[in-house]
This record gives structure tokens, C-alpha cells and sequence, in this order.
């Protein structure tokens, strides 16, 4: 802890200098603190709070409604893992936009964590030749069948060995994370992420008012800023207080499958034992903890 | 007291130059401001004025960042000839060749935070302060060489200048262990960044050995075209004495380079064409496009007859004994590499994406502008910087100079 206190007085100490120059010039003292807010993962319990608090007065001032921002910590014995069933999945894109509203994902310039993927049935699993612009009267489409694709919660996740700031991690309940704050924006990460599951906000990413969802969490669902990466979090603010995921919950014909790895008598351990299933691109080495499978 | 009249002095060489001079000055402030205030618009409303995009999230930035890596690398290795074949006017090669890797390193450096979301967060990536991810990531890796090569050449170019200046003989203890240990760094900097992209195993494209070796070649074509054409302009309106033997010992350097470069190129085109798997596509999109979507296409060749027309400039003894020939060679192996760096190197490696979908990208007005101001910048850096190199090195411009200077003020002050 010591050490992470020099760390701040000295960064606070070299960078005064300058701020006090930049605060006479019209900034003000809540810009400098954000810009010298330190990697979330570095913090204390009781910084935690106290940035915590700050962030809830923000949005209060900024969107005018209550906010609860948690940043709670990952609960010991859980692992999450996520089953989804292709036999079922009629590519509605339900859970697209159960995503979109639950995470405050940006309108416009529109960004959705889920992308679902119309494949021929005749050519199997071949990204080559799918669609995602896929646009009928109705879905499903004869000789097609769906790939929906979101972030797949890598157990070796190629994004967090080439961030050159460490700005996302794995959690110890497996949920690859980004803070919004720290992540300088380089986009190493979607280079790396063998997925498409991470999206940049290449503008000012905009969310109506009236549809912010308040329920946050600090390394989820809270509003992003432009110039940073965000990716899903298997509803991090929601999972954690021992509710399923959004697009789990929306999936008309219960295709989605959401649980506790570590928990022998889950769902999702049932899946695993008494169904075959099968990762994307396993021959990459991620090991997802997100899994496909034939339910009929 | 020195310092400040050596600053002063220094600005009046700056600013005295012919017409051409002056005309080369007022060009590249006025692209320094046309493409300034496209920057400023991509500082206003974010990467969203480039045409990066999700599916093809790093593009014309990072392609110039990559080029530009190997012109710092192959700057500085040109040492090795010259130190070999004994060319008479080495301290000159090694101080003009750093001075260019030093501009270089710049504009990589400049490319870079303007290619990221947030510039003003570029501290969260230094030790200590910030929480750099070293070992794991390859860029805090690239970072990291590229400062350093960015000092030891600064070092070796100011204490060759000011020792010059001072009329100091320079210590060869000093220097040489520094211009030794620049070489291998010059190999480093461009092996990182080619490990940047080839460390990645979801872009097949790039997922390739051969990657860091074809950089290497590609870097020796086009850094020491700027140096010849450079060479030649100083020995014009300079003393600077190269011979003829010289430059053209350069050009056959470049050709082997050339074909090395050319011979790995086929190597890796036949393993994906006869191998025919999924990979191909990748190259089929950098070649023939997919589809409709051809856009690049046009990139590739540019690159390709280019490259070629050089290569054939070059490798016939007459015409690489010519010097129009030779000049022209010259500016189209640059600008052969440039186009393959810039473009056919990057996109293809996103296009198309990991999910198969296909976004055709083309650097957008804003880029464009971005990267004009960033090269202007540069140039302008880098002519100032020898024209004071220029005036230590072969005009007498040097500390008794300086007094000289100022006794005469006095006197005519005392009048
Ligand atoms: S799917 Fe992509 S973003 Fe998600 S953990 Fe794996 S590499 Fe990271
Ligand atoms: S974009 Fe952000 S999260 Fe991704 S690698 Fe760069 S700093 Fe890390």
C-alpha cells in the first residue's frame, strides 16, 4: 500500500506543475483528478469508494437520475461459464439489442457486443462465407442457421497479453474486464482478439437519456467515454449479484445457457457432462469459457 | 552564454538559403498547417473522422508508424558499408544517417499518438508512474527500443557536432561503443515491430516467420534511397566529398536487398497458393480483391510495378551508373515501400476480419492530412537539422566562428 502511495504523491508532485498552468487555463480541478486517476486495479478498498462516490455525483450532475455504480468484487468459488445452443438459435438478434440497452452500448455511432452470424448450413462453421448484415422478412432463413458471437471470456485471453498498460484483466471469476479510464485507446487488443469481441468508441458514443440503464458497475456497464475499448462482460453488474445475463434472459427460445463452472450441480456443468460441445477457433489455444453445443 | 549564442547562431542558418530553399520551406509549413487542422478535427470528434472502423481497427497510422521504422533502421545501418568498403567521408554517413534516424523516430513516435483514443493517457504506458506491461505486451516492447535507439543516436550526433564545433578532437572510446551497439538496435526496432503484428496468431496474415525477415529487406530498399538522393544533393552544394563508387556500391546494396525481399515474398505466395487453404484469402483480398470489393487493389500493384520498374533501374549496371535513372529508381523503390507499409501490409491482415466479414477501408481525407502534417514536420526537422550539421561539419561554423561573430558586433556597437 505504501508503495502505491509514493507512486500517487509522486505523480501528484511532477504533474502540478503543469496542471496548475493547464487548471488557470480554463480546466478544471475534476479534469486533472480523472486524468491522474491511477489503474483501477491498483487501488485501495477505500480509494475504490471514494472514486466510486465521485463517479455516482458525476452522472447525477451529468444525465440528471439516481445512479448505482458497484464495483463489486468477484465472489470466491465462481467461475463463469456460458453454453449456447445452435440447434435453437433462430437469429432474431433479441439478445443484440437486450445488450445494447442493458450495457448503455453507444446508438449512435452504433456498437453491439453481440454479433450474429447467418452461416450456411451445407458449409458448417465457415466465417468466410457468413453474414452479419443478414436482413430477411423473417428469420430463420431456409438452409441457414445462426452464430451468435460475443466476447468468448478466454481462459488465455490474447487481448490481455498485448495491452501495453495492462487496461483489461482477467477477473478471478474469469471476466475479462477493461477500465474505461486507464485504457489509452491503442487498439492492440482488437488486433488481437481472435473474436471481433472488442469495439472501439471511434466517437462520442451517445446514449439516450431516458434509456441509461442506472444499474452499473464500474468495470461493466457504466458510460463509456470516446477513445476507449469495451467488450461484453457476461453482465458483469447483473452476474455478480447472482442474476443471469441480459441476452440470457431475453432469448426467446432459451438457447443461452449462463452459470457457475465450480458449482457441480449447475446448468452449465449439466451441459458440459451430457451434451458435446465445441469452442470457436479452438486451434488458437484461447480456451473460451464460452461454449457451443447441439441441444437437438 | 556559449549555448545561447550557439542557438542564436544557429537560427541565422536556418533562416539564410536560397529561393529553392525558402520555397521548400513555405511548402512544407503549408502543409503543416492544411494538415494541422485536419488533426485538429480528429482531436475534436474523435477516430471517427478516419475511416478505421471496428472490423479494420488500426490502417493507415500504423502503416506509416511501420515505414517509418524501417527508415530510422536502415539509416543507421548503412554504417556497415561504409565501415567495410572504407568509404572515405564515414563520420559524415554516420552523423547524417543518425540525424535522419532521429527525425524518423519522431514522426514514428508522432504516428503513434495520433493513431491512439487517448494521447493525453500516454503515461499510463511508462514504468513506474504508469503500469507498463512489460514483458507480455510486444508494444510496450516497441516503446521501449525505440526511446532508447531515439537517445543513443541523439547522443552520437550531438557529441560528434559538438565536438566538431568545439574543434575538440572526439573520443573514439566514447563514440564507437555507441555507433556499435546503434547497428544491432537498428535491427532490433524494426524485428519488434515486425514481432508487433507477427505475435498476434489471429491475423493469419501476418502469423508468418518470414514477416520480421521481409521487413529487414523491405527497410534496406527504401532507407537508403532517401540517403542517396540526400548524398547527392550535399555533395552539390557542399563540400561533402562521396565518390561516385560510392553511391552506386549503395544502389547494388539495395538491389541485393531487393531481391532478398523479392525471394521471400515468392516464397511466402507459393506456400499460401499451393497450399490453396483458407489463408489465401488475405492475399487474394490484397491481390485480385474479393468480390466486388477491389479497392486496394489498385495499392498493391502501385506498389508492386513500382518496386519492380526499381529493382530492374537498379540491377542493370547502366542505369544504376546513371544518375537520372538511378534518381528515379531511387524515389520509386521509396515510394513502393511506402505503399506497401502504409496499406498492403496492414490491411489485409484485417480484411477480412476475424469473423469473415469484409470492410473496405481507405485512408480517409483526415488521415491523409494527419500524416501530410506529421511528414512536414519532419522534413522541416530534418532539414534544419542539417543545415546546422551542414554548417559545423563543412562550412566553419564553430565556436571561434561564434567569437568571431561577436567581437565584430561589438566593434560595430562601439562605433
Ligand atoms: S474473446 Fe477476445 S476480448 Fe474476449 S477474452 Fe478472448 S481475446 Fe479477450
Ligand atoms: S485499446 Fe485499451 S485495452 Fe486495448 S490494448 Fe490498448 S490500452 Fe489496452
Amino acid at each position: 500500500m505504501k508503495k502505491e502511495n509514493s507512486r500517487r504523491s509522486f505523480l501528484k508532485n511532477i504533474s502540478l506543475a503543469t496542471f496548475s498552468a493547464l487548471a488557470l487555463s480554463g480546466c478544471d480541478m475534476k479534469a486533472i483528478d480523472e486524468f491522474l486517476q491511477l489503474n483501477f486495479r491498483t487501488l485501495s478498498k477505500k480509494e475504490k469508494d471514494k472514486l466510486i462516490k465521485d463517479l455516482e455525483a458525476k452522472y447525477k450532475g451529468k444525465y440528471g437520475k439516481e445512479f448505482n455504480v458497484s464495483a463489486k468484487p468477484a465472489i470466491e468459488g465462481t467461475l463463469f461459464g456460458y453454453a449456447l445452443d445452435l440447434s435453437r438459435c433462430i437469429g432474431c438478434r433479441r439478445c443484440v439489442y437486450a445488450c445494447v440497452k442493458e450495457n448503455n452500448q453507444s446508438r449512435e455511432p452504433q456498437i453491439h457486443w453481440i454479433q450474429v452470424l447467418q452461416m450456411e448450413k451445407e458449409k458448417g462453421i465457415d466465417f468466410a462465407h457468413s453474414d452479419v448484415q443478414y436482413n430477411p422478412e423473417k428469420v430463420p432463413e431456409k438452409g441457414h442457421f445462426y452464430l451468435p458471437v460475443q466476447c468468448q471470456q478466454c481462459r488465455n485471453p490474447q487481448c490481455v497479453t498485448v495491452c501495453p498498460v495492462k487496461a483489461t484483466w482477467q477477473e478471478p471469476d474469469g471476466i475479462v474486464v477493461v477500465d474505461y479510464n486507464w485504457c489509452i485507446g491503442c487498439r492492440y487488443c482488437m488486433a488481437a482478439c481472435p473474436y471481433g469481441a472488442r469495439h472501439f468508441n471511434w466517437g462520442e458514443p451517445n446514449v439516450p437519456v431516458e434509456e441509461i440503464n442506472t444499474e452499473m458497475h464500474y468495470l461493466g456497464n457504466r458510460p463509456r467515454m470516446k477513445g476507449v475499448v469495451e467488450k461484453c462482460t457476461f453482465c458483469v453488474q447483473r452476474t455478480r449479484e447472482g442474476k443471469y445475463p441480459a441476452c440470457v434472459e431475453i432469448c426467446p427460445v432459451g438457447a443461452r445457457k449462463f452459470g457457475n463452472l465450480l458449482d457441480p450441480v449447475s446448468e452449465i456443468r449439466y451441459i458440459l457432462e451430457n451434451k458435446r460441445v465445441i469452442v470457436l477457433k479452438q486451434e488458437l489455444n484461447t480456451q473460451p469459457k464460452f461454449y457451443y453445443f447441439f441441444g437437438i | 552564454m556559449n549555448f545561447f549564442r550557439f542557438i542564436n547562431g544557429s537560427i541565422k542558418i536556418i533562416l539564410r538559403g536560397n529561393k529553392t530553399y525558402y520555397a521548400w520551406l513555405i511548402f512544407l509549413s503549408l502543409l503543416i498547417i492544411w494538415g494541422g487542422f485536419g488533426y485538429l478535427g480528429q482531436l475534436r470528434e474523435g477516430l471517427i473522422k478516419s475511416h478505421m472502423r471496428d472490423s479494420v481497427s488500426w490502417a493507415f497510422y500504423i502503416g506509416n508508424f511501420t515505414f517509418l521504422v524501417g527508415v530510422a533502421a536502415a539509416a543507421v545501418m548503412l554504417v556497415i558499408p561504409a565501415y567495410v568498403y572504407n568509404w572515405k567521408p564515414i563520420k559524415e554517413i554516420v552523423i547524417f544517417g543518425e540525424l535522419l534516424a532521429v527525425c524518423a523516430v519522431i514522426m514514428c513516435i508522432s504516428f503513434i499518438v495520433v493513431d491512439i483514443g487517448n494521447p493525453l493517457r500516454f503515461w499510463h504506458m511508462l514504468p513506474i508512474v504508469g503500469t507498463m506491461n512489460f514483458p507480455s505486451s510486444m508494444l510496450s516492447w516497441d516503446f521501449f527500443v525505440l526511446i532508447a535507439y531515439l537517445f543513443i543516436n541523439l547522443f552520437v550526433v550531438t557529441y560528434l557536432l559538438y565536438c566538431i564545433f568545439y574543434k575538440k578532437e572526439y573520443n573514439r572510446k566514447v563514440v564507437l561503443p555507441f555507433v556499435l551497439f546503434s547497428i544491432p538496435m537498428a535491427v532490433a526496432i524494426h524485428t519488434v515491430t515486425a514481432f508487433l503484428y507477427n505475435a498476434l496468431p489471429a491475423r493469419i496474415f501476418w502469423n508468418s516467420a518470414l514477416l520480421a525477415p521481409r521487413f529487414l529487406a523491405s527497410a534496406f530498399c527504401s532507407g537508403p534511397a532517401i540517403l542517396l538522393i540526400l548524398f547527392q544533393i550535399l555533395r552539390k552544394t557542399t563540400k561533402f566529398e562521396i565518390k561516385d563508387e560510392a553511391i552506386w556500391r549503395i544502389a547494388e546494396l539495395m538491389v541485393y536487398a531487393m531481391f532478398i525481399y523479392l525471394f521471400f515474398t515468392v516464397a511466402e505466395l507459393f506456400k499460401e497458393f499451393y497450399s490453396g487453404t483458407e489463408h489465401i484469402l488475405y492475399w487474394k483480398y490484397l491481390l485480385f480483391g474479393i468480390g466486388e470489393n477491389k479497392e486496394i487493389v489498385v495499392y498493391s500493384w502501385s506498389s508492386i510495378i513500382m518496386g519492380f520498374i526499381a529493382f530492374v533501374l537498379f540491377l542493370i549496371p547502366k542505369t544504376r551508373k546513371n544518375f537520372l535513372t538511378l534518381n528515379i529508381g531511387a524515389v520509386l523503390i521509396y515510394a513502393s515501400v511506402y505503399v506497401e507499409k502504409g496499406i498492403a501490409l496492414i490491411i489485409p491482415g484485417f480484411t477480412p476480419d476475424v469473423l469473415g466479414q469484409i470492410y473496405v477501408y481507405t485512408p480517409s481525407m483526415t488521415e491523409i492530412r494527419t500524416a501530410a502534417m506529421i511528414f512536414s514536420i519532419g522534413f522541416l526537422l530534418f532539414t534544419f537539422l542539417s543545415k546546422i550539421a551542414i554548417a559545423i561539419v563543412f562550412d566553419d561554423y564553430n565556436i571561434d566562428s561564434l567569437n568571431r561573430d561577436a567581437r565584430r558586433e561589438r566593434v560595430t556597437n562601439d562605433k
